[in-house]
């Protein structure tokens, strides 16, 4: 099994890679000019501004594979910052355009401290195969300013309580993303990626 | 959300070590194994301080992260000595998460902003020294022998400015004396940030540690001693502070 991690020069790869690796995965860092034919399954990682994020998958002609790749029916996973740019904007940076793979915003937490920076529940919210196998209950780690609000009810998988209840996984069809940290949510977030793995 | 318990060890050349009020140091144990210890344990997070800092504990440093990010998947933070973007870097490629910033930030404040512009906010701990001098807080430099005069309580609210993602305060009055965190300065920051404050120094009991949340009102808490000579286990944290109420993982 191969998984491709999208490098657009902004975020912190490694721990993605690590996780995988651990998990028996093979898992190779896809800059622009790297072959995506070559790997089964693509992670869109993201810390940093969606702004900042958008621009340079744009600068680094990341756009268009991204775009092929998510129209061939492939499966991505995006982990936070990566779940936000699935969608068409954010409060974060208003005029940029993103992925808009799914229809809705990202809007910033106005209830509690920001960033939301810890541990925290997800409850499934319909069938879901990134959660298969869990009891509930479980804690995954996040860390994130914003949140996804999605416009289409049915992309909401699971969600999280953080003063306001909001979208903590979203997903349809071979794209999914969640909000939390999987390589940073111990056993329950490697679960999670096994889950991935396994299902698509 | 629950409150995270976050032990922390500090490294000096290669050994997790714990002193008193920033000096005495005596021997605790080997990183990686207590790391993978603690996360046993059940660790919400890992923090590294190289005490040494020098450029020789760095490498070591960096080996020990690496190690450990093969086999603990929890947030780890590594702090001690980094003064650059480029040194953030190589830390956070050897596979940190969080980088603490503390003298560096102090002498050059605009560190806080290019690593929060170049790696995110989320990445950057602003790691605060602080020591009473009469009537305040002063940050301290130098592993707390330098005197900045800086008010703590200031730098904390400008750090939070320049873009740093948590507030790391240690108490140099409480390090490792066991008598409790000072409660009245974690409140204080706390009242006043709107970022996550972490509150380090001085755990001596747990029922110190359920003060630091009910009373200093952290939002997580920096535990080294009290673990590293295996008098509580992480889970006997949580389960002491789970009877009492508090929501922990």
């Amino acid at each position: 099994m191969t998984v491709g991690v999208v490098d657009y020069g902004t975020g912190n790869l490694r721990s993605v890679q690590k996780a995988f690796e651990y998990l028996g995965a093979e898992c190779r860092i896809l800059g622009p000019a790297e072959d995506y034919a070559a790997v089964e399954r693509l992670v869109l990682p993201g810390v940093g501004s969606f702004g900042h994020a958008m621009l340079s998958i744009e600068a680094s002609r990341l756009y268009r594979p991204l775009m092929d790749w998510i129209g061939s029916g492939r499966p991505l996973l995006g982990i936070c910052l990566g779940l936000q740019l699935l969608f068409e904007s954010s409060e974060e940076s208003m005029g940029v355009r993103g992925l808009s793979v799914f229809k809705g915003t990202c809007r910033r937490f106005r209830e509690k401290k920001v960033p939301q920076i810890g541990w925290n529940n997800v409850r499934a919210r319909r069938e879901n195969r990134l959660l298969q196998g869990m009891a509930g209950g479980e804690f995954f780690y996040f860390n994130h300013s914003y949140f996804v609000v999605p416009e289409e009810e049915e992309v909401v998988l699971a969600e999280t309580d953080y003063g306001v209840i909001y979208t903590s996984i979203a997903g349809k069809d071979n794209i999914s993303g969640v909000q939390f940290h999987p390589e940073k949510s111990g056993r329950a977030g490697l679960e999670t990626l096994e889950n991935w793995m396994r299902s698509w | 959300m629950t409150v995270r318990i976050i032990p922390c060890l500090d490294v000096e050349d290669g050994k997790v070590v714990k002193g008193t009020r920033f000096k005495d140091v005596r021997y605790a144990g080997d990183p990686v194994e207590l790391a993978r210890l603690y996360d046993e344990q059940g660790a919400d997070e890992i923090v590294f301080l190289d005490i040494s800092a020098t450029h020789r504990t760095r490498k070591i440093m960096i080996d020990v992260v690496e190690k450990v990010s093969e086999c603990v998947f929890v947030p780890l933070t590594v702090g001690g000595g980094l003064c650059s973007v480029t040194d953030i870097r190589e830390v956070l490629s050897a596979g940190a998460d969080k980088a603490a910033i503390c003298s560096a930030a102090l002498t050059n404040p605009n560190l806080i902003m290019e690593a929060a512009a170049v790696f995110g906010s989320q990445c950057v701990v602003l790691s605060i020294d602080a020591k009473k001098t009469g009537n305040s807080w002063h940050a301290f430099v130098e592993g707390g022998r330098k005197d900045t005069g800086v008010d703590a309580l200031d730098w904390a609210l400008r750090g939070e400015k320049l873009g740093a993602g948590e507030i790391l305060l240690n108490s140099i009055d409480s390090d490792g004396t066991r008598s409790g965190y000072d409660l009245e300065l974690t409140r204080l920051v706390v009242k006043r940030a709107t970022i996550p404050v972490i509150a380090s120094g001085g755990a001596g009991s747990l029922e110190q540690v359920y003060a630091a949340i009910t009373i200093g009102k952290a939002d997580a808490i920096l535990i080294a001693s009290l673990l590293h000579y295996r008098e509580y286990t992480i889970a006997d944290v949580k389960s002491y502070l789970r009877e009492r109420g508090v929501r922990v993982r």
